[in-house]
């Protein structure tokens, strides 16, 4: 696809648009093909859709996604290959011969055109009421082949019941177009397994285990399908009319805190290119709203820090010191709802390892329906919590029942970055030209140190931070504090940090070799998970798991679409706002000190920190009954 | 109920019903050496019998090229197409020519075992083919040092489908043996490079295989004068419908419909569907034609329709048939076919325009040249040839209705 | 399902499994040999098979529903499977159709009360020259009339 300037390319496109060549598998050397009229050499091996998206040339797709295996199922994406007898998909045709190619022949766009008019036969479509609207990867396709009419009829009546009985995930088979996109996310991407094609022929369509509704399966809510879905047969469960209510009712006392990975990512919903952090312009834009305070949830990542990096080094003592041999080690971290209830199903019989820690959306919740109503002096009873987050497994997470430490339903919504994006549209504001304001005490703002848990590695990083600090009396050994390690989108990152000259009271981790691990997405927790079983982790510390491909960042929340570029992209937004923060280190966030120093008073993992900040978990198991 | 023994009547034709001794085929072929066998089958014409007619020297071969250390021959026995019924002829009567094919496939391009799938219907004959390859064992044309040839040891398994005509597809197969959802694979890759299990594999028709044992024993000039230039060699048709004599038949290459309808004595025929639901219908008007890769390509079936019949009935139980067997993986078959049969339901109501079934015969050319396997490939050919073969009769009297379209 | 019943379920997958292997190549045999012995995969025998070969329970249900001869739901003890393509069309399948409905009093899809039979139809069975033709359980009959077809039912129990 040619970018001219000044031409806005929808969302939904932008996944298409390959600047750099992608690590092309070859088995050596290049050739030279055709396509149209132009003469291009490409590695052997280059898909035609490659070949064709280095040249600028536009080739359009539907089952194709970046981040998955090729299908080749929807056949839209189908040219002409000369000297053969039927027309070939681009995304799963290999270069191995000096072929001529064509994309645009009477028979290509006739196909192309059949195959569009068959899916919107099916397509149970309510464009004007849907949430993909305008962000909808077979409305484009129908506008770009000027689809003006049924050729074959249009479905009038829903086929199948939608499912709405996930607190995260709602799945709504008549939108479906059998791209198996969620299919390949769920299997292979996620390895988590939920669902699959079932039936066959006109019968076939996306399913769980028997048909089962999706809160009865071993579904993580990770949302990932949702990032993929070209249509809204897959969408969040939009808690935004709830939150319009309470926002409405004078009576209520509306407070919301945004996680930095919305912040990161929010733009895109408005048009603006991935890359862009919108934090103060955010805060602005919540408060004309009707929030009536916006928090920073980088306060309870900091907070996270103080209590799990606790936890971690009261382990270790036990460990080294008292020779405790039931003392788990390494702690896994447990900010991810997806990851804690991905080991809450697979690996039961491994909580002991998780941190006790409650996320830092849950502890925020649980303070500010303590702490912060008591410091301003409102009665619980009246607040509603409000969570920004990239994730959709947040929107379970707030629903446990056992999170309700503060009395009440901690946190009462989990919001994701798309639905704050519809609610910020809906009042009427662009958020892009909205000025920049700070977050509200008594939490303000927070060290970049919690800023960083967006990306996968971040938590790991912030840890790192403070526990090298509080053991040593030293910053990290690293330039710039940034620990290089922990960067990056390698699945499974392992590194090590040598503990020496410690300081009296940790003493006893002189000379230890601080190892640690750090993997994102489920399908590499379970690579971890296994070496774990292997007792390949032994002598690791510490592992970070975040459910989502590239951590919080490629969250299930986060806009449509999503691809390696975009989550680099917002990784970047990510660190280069933390790089301009003062305080980078979350025990000297003033802030975390504060709250030690009036609130939770017998500190870090203290009795009243263990109430609200800590949590248990549940031994699901696969089995579904 | 069907046994080996009720079936096992006298049959004769000119290359698979013609005298043949157990073994001969694979002592042959062991003489012969892999290039001569490659040579032979070559020079022979040959080419694939389950309908797509891909020459099987060069499959072979590509194969045989290949330095895996593990190769696999399939034989493809899912026989589903509707109307054919020869590979049950073959299992039943002429086990050792299929199985000796397999073991020459196995010998020329080094491969250690072979498979061969059978579809769940005839699960009724695993067990005696099953004790048929205990026997070879016997005879030693399975096993280790097959007939004392030091290093060549080839084993076969038989494994069964659980009902869907699609896994017929060869990479369908493979999946099927692999343990997934019968859903053809994008190709290429093609099977002889990446096959079962990712291995270099030969799949062939149980008829392709059949014949392998005659070829290399007469030659393969002997198999080229029969036939025809470009369709060598003779034939299996299954032949059923309006006929005295329904069976399978062996004629060479060449054969007219005429011809082939006077031996089974059909009278009064109207209509002749070749090759199955996913075949062509042809009128009275085009019995002259000739079966043969350059005229009539067939895998065998021949479903005869007298004067009697209904056409769009007709084309209705084989549009059902697609709805029900696409593996419902790709947008054209899966959706297409519904449409195609909609299409027919209206034409039985009257209740079409002519925009609308040109339309649809529209998409019926982009079914043939979009989806993604030989099914849906070919699903609306008997749509686009009923419809066009049979106007009068389906038309004749319709095209009233204006309501829909 | 009692305890013992999914003991004994358990430890015959198991068996299967070491028969047939761990790998995935295996799977259809062994859905094929649970089919054929208890007539159906329960949603016990799907997840077992599952954790067996260390692949999710959907996959399992997903190859099930995708293949006409392996079922998920409970069916009769002998499954009848009569050739609706058009040759048996031709030679006279609609009056085996009616009669083995009126004499089983069930429809096409549906199992008998006693759970002695399941009516399903079933694509071409390659007995195209000898239709009508019906499978029984594994058996197949043809050339077909009514009265042939109707004590075939009978005699199985």
């Amino acid at each position: 696809m040619v970018k001219r300037e000044n031409e806005r390319i929808p969302v939904s496109q932008q996944a298409h648009i390959v600047d750099k060549p992608k690590d092309l598998t070859t088995i050596g050397g290049t050739i030279s093909v055709q396509i149209n009229e132009k003469k291009i050499t490409v590695p052997l091996g280059t898909t035609i859709l490659e070949a064709c998206q280095l040249n600028q040339i536009h080739i359009p797709t539907l089952c194709h996604h970046p981040d998955l295996c090729i299908a080749g199922v929807c056949r839209v994406c189908v040219v002409d290959v000369e000297g053969m007898r039927t027309l070939q998909t681009a995304c799963s045709f290999p270069i191995t011969s000096p072929i001529k190619i064509s994309t645009s022949t009477q028979m290509v766009r006739k196909a192309r055109r059949h195959i569009i008019d068959l899916l919107l036969s099916e397509h149970y479509g309510e464009c004007y009421s849907c949430f993909r609207n305008g962000n909808c990867e077979l409305q484009n396709l129908a506008k770009e082949y000027g689809v003006d009419n049924y050729t074959f009829g249009h479905v009038e009546t829903p086929r199948y019941e939608v499912d709405n009985s996930s607190a995260a995930v709602i799945r709504d088979m008549n939108k479906c177009v059998l791209c198996k996109r969620c299919v390949r996310t769920c299997i292979d991407l996620q390895e988590v397994g939920v669902l699959e094609a079932i039936n066959r022929g006109h019968e076939t369509h996306v399913g769980t285990f028997l048909d089962k509704p999706l809160a009865d399966v071993v579904c993580i809510n990770c949302g990932q399908c949702i990032n993929r879905c070209p249509t809204a047969a897959l969408r969040a469960n939009d808690p935004s009319d709830e939150i319009w209510a309470a926002i409405d009712d004078p009576k209520k006392h509306v407070v919301i805190q945004t996680a930095p990975s919305p912040r990161a990512a929010i733009g895109e919903e408005f048009g603006i290119e991935p890359g862009k952090s919108f934090t103060g312009e955010l805060n602005t834009a919540l408060r004309r709203i009707g929030f009536d305070r916006v928090f920073d949830t980088n306060f309870t990542a900091d907070l996270t820090i103080m209590e799990e990096g606790t936890e971690l080094l009261t382990r270790l003592k036990k460990a080294l010191v008292d020779k405790d041999q039931s003392v788990k080690l390494p702690q896994f971290t447990s900010c991810s709802p997806g990851w804690v209830k991905y080991i809450e199903h697979f690996y039961p019989e491994f909580l002991d390892y998780l941190s006790s820690a409650k996320s830092p959306q849950q502890m925020f919740g649980a303070l500010i329906k303590t702490f912060y109503a008591q410091e301003a002096k409102i009665d619980p009873v009246d607040i509603i919590t409000v969570a920004l987050m990239p994730c959709a497994a947040k929107k379970f997470e707030c629903n446990r029942p056992e999170m309700v430490d503060s009395g009440f339903k901690d946190v009462d919504y989990g919001l994701t970055t798309r639905e704050m994006a519809k609610m910020i549209r809906e009042a009427g504001i662009f958020l892009p030209e909205m000025p920049k304001s700070q977050f509200d005490d008594p939490f303000g703002d927070a060290s970049g140190a919690g800023l960083i848990f967006g990306a996968t590695g971040g938590v790991m990083e912030a840890a790192l931070r403070t526990a090298y600090e509080l053991v040593t009396g030293r910053e990290v050994p690293f330039k710039n504090l940034i620990i290089e390690p922990c960067r990056g989108f390698e699945g499974v990152k392992q590194a090590s940090v040598k503990l020496e000259n410690c300081v009296e009271q940790y003493k006893f981790l002189e000379g230890v070799d601080l190892k640690f691990v750090v993997a994102h997405g489920t399908a590499n927790a379970k690579i971890v998970m296994e070496m774990l079983k292997k007792g390949e982790l032994n002598d690791v510390h510490f592992v970070e798991i975040m459910a989502c491909p590239g951590g919080c960042l490629g969250g299930g929340g986060q806009p449509i679409p999503t691809s390696a570029e975009i989550r680099a992209k917002r990784a970047e937004a990510i660190y280069e706002e933390e790089a301009s923060l003062p305080i980078r280190k979350s025990h000297e966030n003033p802030h975390v000190n504060y709250i030690y120093e009036k609130f939770l008073t017998d500190g870090p993992c203290g009795k009243l920190s263990h109430k609200l900040l800590h949590t248990h978990y549940t031994k699901r198991g696969k089995y579904i009954s | 109920m069907e046994s080996i023994k009720t079936l096992n009547k006298k049959r004769s034709g000119p290359v698979l019903f013609s005298e043949y001794k157990l073994g001969e085929g694979v002592k042959k072929a062991l003489e012969l050496g892999r290039e001569n066998i490659l040579f032979e089958l070559k020079g022979s014409g040959l080419k694939g019998r389950g309908g797509a007619g891909f020459p099987t020297a060069t499959k072979w071969m590509l194969t045989a090229a290949s330095n895996s250390d593990k190769k696999f021959i399939v034989c493809n026995a899912d026989e589903g197409e509707p109307g054919t019924f020869k590979d049950r002829v073959l299992l039943l009567e002429y086990p050792e020519l299929v199985f000796e094919g397999m073991i020459i496939a196995g010998y020329t391009i080094g491969a250690k075992n072979g498979i061969l799938y059978l579809r769940g219907e005839y699960e009724y004959m695993l067990k005696s083919l099953e004790d048929y390859l205990e026997s070879l064992r016997e005879d030693n044309l399975l096993g280790n040092t097959i007939l004392g040839k030091k290093d060549f040891n080839f084993d076969i398994n038989i494994r069964l489908g659980s009902g869907a005509y699609v896994c017929g597809e060869e990479t369908a197969l493979i999946e099927s043996l692999e343990g997934y959802r019968g859903e053809p694979r994008n190709r290429p890759p093609y099977p002889v490079n990446t096959g079962y299990l990712g291995h270099p594999t030969v799949v062939n028709n149980v008829e392709t295989l059949a014949s392998v044992p005659h070829i290399l024993l007469k030659g393969g000039d002997w198999f080229r004068k029969h036939g025809t230039d470009k369709s060598t060699g003779s034939k299996l048709f299954s032949v059923s419908g309006d006929c005295e004599k329904p069976g399978v038949y062996e004629l060479p290459w060449g054969t007219s419909i005429n011809e082939l309808l006077e031996l089974v004595g059909a009278k009064n025929t109207k209509a002749v569907q070749v090759g199955g639901a996913s075949g062509m219908c042809l009128p009275k008007s085009q019995f002259h034609r000739v079966l043969g890769y350059e005229d009539v390509a067939t895998g065998g079936s021949i479903m005869i329709f007298n004067e009697s019949r209904n056409m769009l009935k007709v084309l209705k139980n084989f549009m059902k048939f697609f709805v029900e067997e696409s593996c419902g993986q790709c947008t054209p078959c899966r959706i297409g076919n519904t449409k195609l049969l909609e299409a027919v339901e209206k034409i039985e109501k009257d209740d079409f325009t002519f925009l609308y079934i040109n339309n649809l015969k529209e998409l019926g050319r982009t079914m043939q040249v979009a989806s993604k396997c030989g099914l849906g490939q070919s699903s609306p050919n008997s749509f686009i040839s009923i419809l066009e073969n049979f106007k009068e009769e389906i038309f004749g009297s319709k095209g009233k209705g204006r309501k829909n379209g | 399902m009692l305890v013992l019943e999914k003991n004994a379920l358990s430890e015959e997958i198991e068996s299967l499994v070491n028969q047939f292997g761990k790998d995935r190549s295996a799977l259809l045999q062994i859905l094929q040999a649970i089919q054929r012995k208890h007539k159906h995969i329960s949603d016990f025998a799907q997840q077992e098979v599952a954790r067996m070969m260390d692949i999710h329970p959907v996959e399992v249900n997903s190859v099930i529903s995708f293949y006409a001869f392996l079922y998920s739901v409970p069916k009769g003890r002998n499954i009848v499977r009569l050739c609706q393509t058009i040759s048996c069309d031709m030679y006279g399948k609609e009056k085996i159709e009616e009669a083995v409905q009126r004499e089983l009093g069930i429809s096409f899809g549906e199992t008998t009360k006693d759970k002695r039979i399941t009516l399903e139809y079933t694509n071409c069975l390659g007995m195209c020259d000898q239709g009508p033709a019906m499978l029984v359980n594994e058996k197949v009959y043809t050339k077909l009339d009514p009265e042939t077809a109707i004590n075939i039912l009978n005699a199985i129990k």
